[in-house]
């Protein structure tokens, strides 16, 4: 979708700039696949760079009573931290409640912030098992998944996110006029 | 003695004149001078944003100290020695890069504005800004130095397939952009310097990307990996955060560029004239499209506009700084300026902005900055 329009002027870069690839100044050290996977995980739309591991709604619910619910909630109704849950429906309204339910397109994305972000005061720490129970809590809070529902690897990527079809290219300018143009 | 020759001017006569204070090893400012960057009472003052004094400002050049801040999980506290940068992904050599790596490449100083994507957010809304602070001050510029990505890029070799890169930083959310590789690219930076220094920790020291015109959550700072892709991933920052929400309901995303904008500074709300007689009127531009090719202000809410002189050289994705002499003839008045580059787009007003994205877009503001002048001389929000 958004990203076709992008696709043209990036060959252009790519064969204009890029296309000499030998290394002119040979800096920097060359890094095997190991260290690389040891430098962070990275989580693409489809699921491609996800983890091991798996958690369960039931699951996320312990985790999130114990790590997520002083600032999101009891039920992800907010407080310090934004709320996470509800406004399916509300985007087209005057009043549109954003959450992870209601905008986010992507269940990928879910499971990547909280494993990197959250909790916000001490980020990096929860297990990948964990980060799985807590995106299938809000998941299930949000009715997008059942409570039993297994999320892993395989099967987060597959969630149908309900905006998922919600975002659409940048189309600007798209306000006011051009110079030249009469008033 | 008349107080009016000012302190200093013939000392005391039986005490002299005592020198002053000795020499520093890093200077501070007068204390007679107070400008300083917002800051709003919060229980997460690690996530917000603090804004530059834009009306205390002189030139075009942001201090680094009043630079305005946006962090998403505070300013974390990097030992250059020990930050490093990956190039991985869809390359042919992933690459481990200390600063000492970095800084033996060609680099180059060149002059930039940055603003946040949410600059005048509030805007959208009813209740509207009621200083230039407080309404535009998510934007700053400076003389950045650092390294052209392309010759970092090319040192790991990018593949065919690559069309994107993620970009992280080291701060302790770990915040992630996707970066598509577009032409803008040519002109973007990893950036170590800052007005001369390096790079203050709140503009994301020791290394940043820099991507000149585009909104600055995509310039991410504390810059630890750069990581190539053929898709983007979606981030939080990218879809929930910095993305526009329309009145159909349907968000865009990868709303990267700053359109043209400009605000005036002098007068502007909360100054006060001092009485009826000559003043400057003074403000700024910028424009992600290139250059100001023009700006113009209005004295009586947008009917007649009158040409501003602008500072030269006029620079590439920079702040501009317009002025026009005025005689204010004591009777109340609308000021505001309008703002024309290079591309030939030229500055909406607010009403027409939300007459095509309504008011739910949240970021990416531009729109025309009415000041109102009671013939008092106090200085206030035009909207309001």
């Amino acid at each position: 979708m958004e990203t076709r329009s992008i696709a043209a002027a990036v060959c252009l870069w790519m064969a204009g700039v890029l296309g000499a690839q030998a290394p002119k100044y040979g800096v920097g050290r060359v890094m095997s696949a190991e260290e690389t996977r040891n430098y962070g995980i990275m989580v693409g739309p489809d699921g491609k760079g996800l983890p091991a591991g798996s958690g369960t709604a039931v699951e996320g619910q312990a985790v999130y009573a114990a790590k997520c619910r002083s600032c999101h909630g009891s039920k992800g109704e907010g407080g310090t931290g934004p709320l996470l849950v509800g406004g399916q429906g509300t985007l087209a309204t005057g009043k549109p409640v954003k959450t992870v339910g209601s905008h986010w397109p992507y269940a990928t994305t879910v499971w990547d912030y909280i494993y990197r972000a959250m909790p916000f005061d001490r980020a990096g720490t929860l297990k990948h098992d964990e980060a799985y129970g807590v995106v299938a809590y809000v998941l299930y809070l949000n009715g997008i998944v059942e409570e039993k529902q297994v999320m892993n690897a395989s099967t987060l990527p597959k969630v149908r996110m309900p905006n998922r079809d919600g975002f659409v290219p940048d189309p600007r300018p798209d306000v006011g006029r051009t110079a030249g143009a009469k008033e | 003695m008349g107080a009016g020759l000012g302190s200093g001017i013939l000392g005391k006569a039986d005490e002299g004149r005592p020198p002053g204070r000795p020499l520093s090893g890093y200077g501070e400012r007068s204390k007679y001078v107070k400008p300083a960057r917002t800051m709003r009472q919060t229980k997460t003052p690690q996530a917000g944003s603090s804004a530059t004094p834009l009306a205390d400002m002189y030139g075009i050049i942001t201090p680094s100290s009043l630079h305005y801040e946006r962090h998403h999980a505070g300013v974390p506290d990097i030992d250059p020695d020990e930050h490093r940068l990956l190039i991985d992904g869809l390359v042919e050599r992933p690459l481990l890069l200390t600063m000492g790596d970095i800084r033996r490449l060609p680099s180059v100083s060149q002059i930039h504005f940055l603003e946040c994507g949410g600059n005048s957010g509030g805007e959208w809304q009813d209740k509207t800004g009621p200083d230039a602070q407080r309404s535009y001050g998510l934007a700053s510029c400076s003389e950045w130095t650092g390294v052209p990505l392309r010759l970092v890029l090319r040192e790991a070799g990018v593949k065919r397939e690559a069309k994107w890169m993620i970009a992280e930083g080291a701060d302790a959310c770990r915040m992630q952009r996707s970066v598509p590789l577009v032409k803008d690219l040519d002109e973007a930076l990893l950036a170590y310097g800052q007005n001369g220094e390096p790079l203050r920790p709140e503009q994301g020291f020791p290394l940043r990307l820099l991507t000149p015109g585009w909104e600055g959550n995509v310039q991410v700072k504390w810059l630890r990996r750069l990581f190539l892709t053929e898709t983007p991933h979606y981030t939080r920052d990218e879809t929930a955060k910095y993305s526009d929400l329309m009145p159909d309901g349907k968000t865009r995303i990868f709303t990267l560029t700053q359109e043209a904008k400009s605000v005036v500074t002098f007068p502007s709300g909360g100054q006060k004239l001092a009485g009826a007689g000559w003043y400057e009127i003074t403000g700024l531009a910028w424009t992600g499209r290139g250059r100001i090719t023009r700006v113009e202000v209005t004295l009586d809410g947008g009917r007649e506009w009158r040409e501003a002189r602008l500072d030269q050289p006029v620079l590439y994705k920079a702040f501009t700084r317009f002025r026009l002499p005025w005689k204010w003839n004591g009777r109340a008045a609308e000021v505001a300026s309008r703002a024309t580059d290079e591309s030939g787009y030229v500055q909406p007003t607010r009403e027409e902005l939300i007459a095509v994205r309504g008011r739910n877009s949240g970021y990416h503001f531009n729109g025309i900055k009415v000041w109102r002048i009671q013939a008092d001389g106090s200085v206030t929000n035009g909207d309001a």
